[in-house]
This record gives C-alpha cells, structure tokens and sequence, in this order.
C-alpha cells in the first residue's frame, strides 16, 4: 500500500459520518508503550532507534489488524505527504518532524496507526467515527495483547507502562473525542466549559492536539492523567464528561434558537453564500464556514446527506490535501484561490436553505 | 517551590498565579508574563498544566543532583533539559526525584490498569532460566553431579514453556 493509494481509498474519518456523529466526530485512544531495557526514542543512538524500528515493524506487521498495513519511515515521505497524515490525524506534529529512525503503520481501512520512535517506541491508535470509546478501548486493547506476544513491554509493577514522559505513565492511555461545539462558541460558553472540564481532570484542546487552535468550534477533550486509575475507569469518566458536554451544547443550540433564531440563521445563510461564491478563502476561514454550516445540518436547514460532504471538506480544505490534488507545493495566496475554487464547485450543487424552528426537533 | 515570587518555569518574578483543583487536588503555579504567554495559559482553548506542573517541580532546590542513571547514563540535569527521561531504568534511578512529581501529576501513585501478563509470564521464565543456569554453573563447579543433573532437567522443561509462549 502506497500513500496515494492510502489518501485515495475511503477512511473511518473521511466517509463514515452519520447523524450518529453530529457533536462528537471522532473518538480516539491512543497507547503509549515501550520495549524494556532500550533507551527512550528521544535519547537513544541512531543505531539502537534503528534496532527499534526494525524491531517493532516486526512484531506490527505480524497482528492481523495491520494485514497489509501501509508502512513507511517518516523520512522516505515527502513535506506535503507528512502534512496529509498530520491532517488525518494518523500521525502526530511532533512524529511528521522527527529525526531518522521514526516510522509508521497504517491499517488499511486507517482506523489502526502505530508511530515507531516518536517520544515512546510504540504509540498505538485507533480512530473510530461519532462516540465510541468502548469500542474503540476494546480494539486498541486486543491490538496491544496481540503486540505483548512478542514485545517485551518495559513494566512496572507498581508504575505500570513506562514512558518517556512521566505525564503518560502508567496506563500510558489518552483518550480523547472530537467535539463539534458551535453553539458553546457562539454564546462564548467555551471558557466556563474548558474550565469545568479541567477541574474533572480532562483537558480541552484545538483541532490538532497540543497548541493548537479551535477553528472550526471543533475541540480535543481527553483524559490528563494516566496512573492510578485503570484503563476502564479512565474511559467511564471521559464518558461521562463527554455526555455532559453534549448536553451544554444541545441546551446552547436550544437556547440560541429561542432568543434569537434570526441571528442564528443569518450566520448560517451567510456561510452558505460565502462557501457558494467566495475567490480567496484561508483554512480558518473556511473551517469556520463549514462548521456553520455542519450546524445548519443539524438544524435542519440542510438535507442530512450533506453531512458527509462537510465532514469530509473538513478535511480536505486543510493546505495538505489542497496541495495534493494540485500535485505539488503552492504559495499561500495560491492556496487560498484554490480552495474558495474547489468549494464553490462542491457547494454549486448543495440545495439551499430552509429555515424553519420546527425542523429542529 | 522555596520562593512563590519567582516564575516556576524561568525565575523571573512571578506575576501570574494559577490554581486549579483537578481531583480534588490544589494545584498552584507561579509564572512570569512571558512564560504565562508562551505556555497559553492566557488561551482559553487550553494548555496542559500537567506540562506545567513538571516543570515546575524541576526547581534546583528538589532532590540531589548529579544521579544518574546506570543503564542509560541519564543524568538529572538531561531531565530538567528535556522533561523526558532516557530509558525505563530511569524510573528506579530516578525515584527520590519522581514521587513527589507523580503525586501532583496524577490522580493516584499506583498503577490499578492493564498488566502486560504474557510478557511478564515471560520474563518471570526467563528469570527462573537465569537462576538454574547459574545452579547449574555452581553445581558443577562444585562437582555435584546429581544437582546438576537435575537442574539440567528442569532448564529444558522450562525452556520448553519459553518455546511455548512464543509460539502461541
């Protein structure tokens, strides 16, 4: 398997939406592991992360959930190719500018990734479309069984998995969910709700982890601390914040609608016109845009069948996929032409708006 | 933290103070202008104060420097640099340092999840074949044949299960 043929073939995250997935996108859990008595990626030689990465190719390739797996080292990819997989959430920032020896394993339907040699030797993923954490902590919890077959996992009886950075040990578990959350943005809730969140012991970040920013009102809730909690209780807890974060932002939506419907409608119509006919956007912009316009499915003032579109253009309007269509790198300003280009040609077709308050249920 | 007024990160004077209560726990940082802007914590969207709080528990004053780690030749100052240690062992080495960090950092000080039981059966194997070959060494040193006849014995049988767990 080949990138091209890995951003060609449809994914868990780019084709799977529902109305299942209206304000959690995507749930992810990610495994932090490592193999005992080898130094830690960021510390080790370039001889023994070498040893590593062969190692762990090994004992990856072997699992049945990584048949056929795309797998490559980070340098073989080209800038714009590292930049695809940061966008589809497969591998991580810190990952895509690494030093020699880093790699990765891709499933084949991209729901499985495994980074080689970023700060820990394995860190293993699983993404799931709309709000799965069980099952998403049931697949990467058989994945990592299949693995300690033939790793040696470096375990503490006491400190559990250890990882380079004490802020993952233990379970070396992060779970987090992708929340689509306008209408809290909208009525300037967000701060309330990520102070709330963090006195639960869960943090809110932007769209792509650490430093990040939330355009798009699409936000990374995950658990902030590893030990002294198991796997299951760590995954009831985030649940639980999760559900109540649903809750705040349905009661906004509500809200919004009763003070001032016209308001809300404006900002929705508007982004339509805008994403119909506009010649230069830049990706905040555009990812704000769609966002009102995700929320305009959800309110009805869309057919649900252009769900899949939005999520999808969520996506592909980032500089990445844009490039790669145009098949090679491109300025900035040029981006932004491109992009306003492709979205009138997918918006041409979408059907305009009704606006009624009884759509919403 | 000897002395609130200096920023936790850089030392300057502090001017920005932060608590938050995760799980019931009082957490406090001290930062100067700068720090507070580089680390967001000005930004509402977040910023990890478990990052925060590591680094604030690297104040020079904490444990005493110039340990480091057999294994992996980490010294206590590399840790400060990168906020990551260099190799598993540096748990054990490093544990004076780490207890206080792990019970500001995360809700308990013990793991309750996930044991890797395969790899520790594993090891346990291989620690018991360690233990006979050197019986074994001993035995014969010792011209003690019958012993050494039996542990013979027992390091094939328990090889035998070796073989077994990797092949499954």
């Amino acid at each position: 398997m080949t990138i091209a043929s890995l951003i060609a073939t449809p994914s868990e995250l780019t084709d799977a939406t529902s109305s299942k997935t209206a304000i959690v996108l995507m749930t992810r859990v990610r495994l932090a592991r490592n193999l005992s008595g080898k130094s830690f990626p960021g510390w080790a030689e370039k001889a023994e992360r070498a040893a590593v990465l062969g190692a762990c190719r090994e004992a990856v390739s072997a699992a049945p959930q990584m048949k056929r797996a795309l797998s490559v080292s980070i340098d073989e990819l080209t800038e714009l190719e590292r930049m695809i997989l940061v966008e589809r959430h497969l591998i991580s920032r810190e990952l895509s500018g690494s030093k020699g020896g880093a790699g990765v394993m891709i499933s084949k339907d991209q729901a499985f990734s495994v980074m080689i040699n970023e700060e820990d030797h394995l860190r293993i993923q699983v993404l799931r479309s709309g709000f799965q954490l069980k099952k998403a902590w049931n697949a990467i919890n058989d994945l990592d069984s299949d693995l300690e077959e033939r790793l040696d996992y470096a375990f503490s009886p006491t400190l559990g998995y250890l990882t380079a950075c004490p802020t993952n040990l233990g379970t070396g578990m992060r779970a987090s969910a992708m929340m689509h959350l306008p209408a809290l943005v909208i009525s300037n809730q967000m701060e309330k709700v990520v102070r709330a969140v963090n006195q639960l012991g869960m943090v809110v970040r932007g769209l792509f982890g650490e430093g990040s920013d939330a355009s798009g009102s699409i936000f990374q809730i995950s658990n902030q601390t590893t030990l002294g909690e198991s796997e299951e209780e760590i995954i009831k807890r985030l649940g639980s914040v999760l559900d109540s974060i649903i809750e705040h932002e349905v009661n906004a939506r509500a809200k919004l609608l009763e003070a001032d419907s016209n308001k809300l409608f404006d900002k929705i119509g508007r982004a339509y016109g805008i994403l119909q006919n506009s010649h230069l956007l830049s990706s905040s912009e555009a990812m704000n845009l769609l966002s009102l316009l995700r929320l305009g499915v959800d309110l009805h003032v869309f057919p649900d069948t252009a769900r899949s579109l939005i999520d999808r253009l969520l996506i592909e309007a980032q500089p990445g996929h844009l490039q790669h269509v145009q098949k090679g790198e491109i300025e900035p300003t040029q981006r932004d032409l491109l992009r306003a280009t492709r979205l009138r040609a997918e918006f041409a077709n979408v059907g305009g708006p009704t606006f009624t308050i009884n759509g919403q249920n | 933290m000897a002395n609130p007024l200096k920023c936790d990160v850089c030392e300057k004077p502090a001017t920005v103070h932060l608590t938050q209560i995760v799980n019931n726990k009082v957490h406090k940082v001290d930062l100067c202008e700068e720090c507070a802007q580089a680390k967001g914590v000005t930004d509402p969207s977040g910023f990890s104060l478990a990052d925060l709080l590591l680094k604030a528990s690297l104040n020079p004053e904490t444990g005493a420097s110039g340990v480091s780690c057999e294994q992996c030749g980490f010294t206590q100052n590399d840790f400060k640099k990168h906020g990551r240690f260099g190799c598993p062992a540096c748990y054990d080495s490093f544990k004076g340092m780490l207890d206080p960090m792990l019970d500001n950092m995360h809700k308990g000080t013990a793991h309750t999840g996930k044991v890797p039981s395969r790899a520790l059966e594993r090891k346990s194997l291989y620690d018991r074949l360690n233990k006979l070959e050197l019986n074994l060494n001993d035995a014969v040193k010792a011209e003690n044949y019958e012993e050494a006849a039996r542990c013979r014995d027992e390091i094939n049988q328990v090889k035998q299960s070796v073989g077994q767990t990797h092949a499954r």
